[in-house]
């Protein structure tokens, strides 16, 4: 049953954390891509969403919308590679400004939904 | 030769990538678990395993490998397994208590991730 619940918010939040680095690129950005604001916005709202749940002790809810969305929905990964794909491309500011922007805003953003609840 | 791939295949390769990725991920932190103001190892061990292998796949996985291959592996698989949520979360955590453990897992979760998807691109190339 833990399996189902974390496979079921994982198949949710994956493709989720895809589409939506893929709208903020198109919409936001018109296709350009100079800097991985996609990504930076999946780990800003799913620290913020994960930082929601602290309070909660339903395991139901915690391997679901936690361990499986929240989990699925953001990466560290794909962060790594853009920043590294910044430095490598000669965007030394812009490598350390994607650093401190997703640390920044994901831990800003954690404590705040730690904090309204 | 690039093929077409539609939409709804490339979602569902993810969707089946980031259960599999997000099932190690549990397997490991159920464990490894971490005692309060503890250092979260199985969450930091996922994240700069993931990130070395992150660099493996881009310098070895190109989109003319196979279409679905990096979105399965690397946005799936690999986006599911390493997670950036917990890691800002645990790190709220500690901090009250313990923020020195807490300073020197999100900085060191960083620094770690930085020289593992570089030494993982490194070695694939």
């Amino acid at each position: 049953m833990n399996l189902l619940l974390v496979a079921v918010g994982a198949a949710v939040g994956a493709p989720l954390r895809f589409l939506t680095d893929r709208y903020v690129v198109a919409r936001i950005m018109h296709g350009a891509k100079p800097f991985p604001w996609g990504t930076l916005t999946v780990n800003v709202l799913g620290s913020f969403v994960l930082g929601l749940l602290t309070g909660v002790s339903d395991h139901t809810t915690t391997l679901l919308l936690g361990v499986g969305f929240c989990g699925a929905f953001t990466t560290y990964s794909t962060f790594s590679a853009e920043t590294l794909q910044l430095a490598r491309g000669g965007n030394r500011a812009g490598a350390v400004l994607n650093a401190v922007l997703n640390l920044g805003l994901g831990l800003a953003a954690a404590i705040l939904g730690a904090t309204i609840t | 030769m690039t093929r077409e791939v539609s939409l709804g295949r490339t979602l569902a390769v993810i969707a089946a990538g980031g259960v599999v990725g997000s099932l190690a991920r549990y397997g490991v932190a159920d464990a490894w678990p971490h005692q309060q103001g503890g250092f979260p190892w199985a969450t930091f061990v996922v994240n700069v395993v993931g990130c070395f292998l992150i660099g493996v796949l881009l310098a070895r996985i190109t989109p003319q490998t196979h279409p679905l291959l990096r979105p399965f592996l690397g946005t799936g698989v690999l986006g599911g397994f390493t997670t950036f949520s917990t890691f800002a979360v645990d790190t709220d955590r500690l901090l009250p208590d313990h923020a020195v453990v807490a300073l020197v897992y999100f900085f060191g979760t960083l620094a770690a991730a930085m020289v593992a998807v570089w030494a993982g691109d490194r070695v694939a190339r």
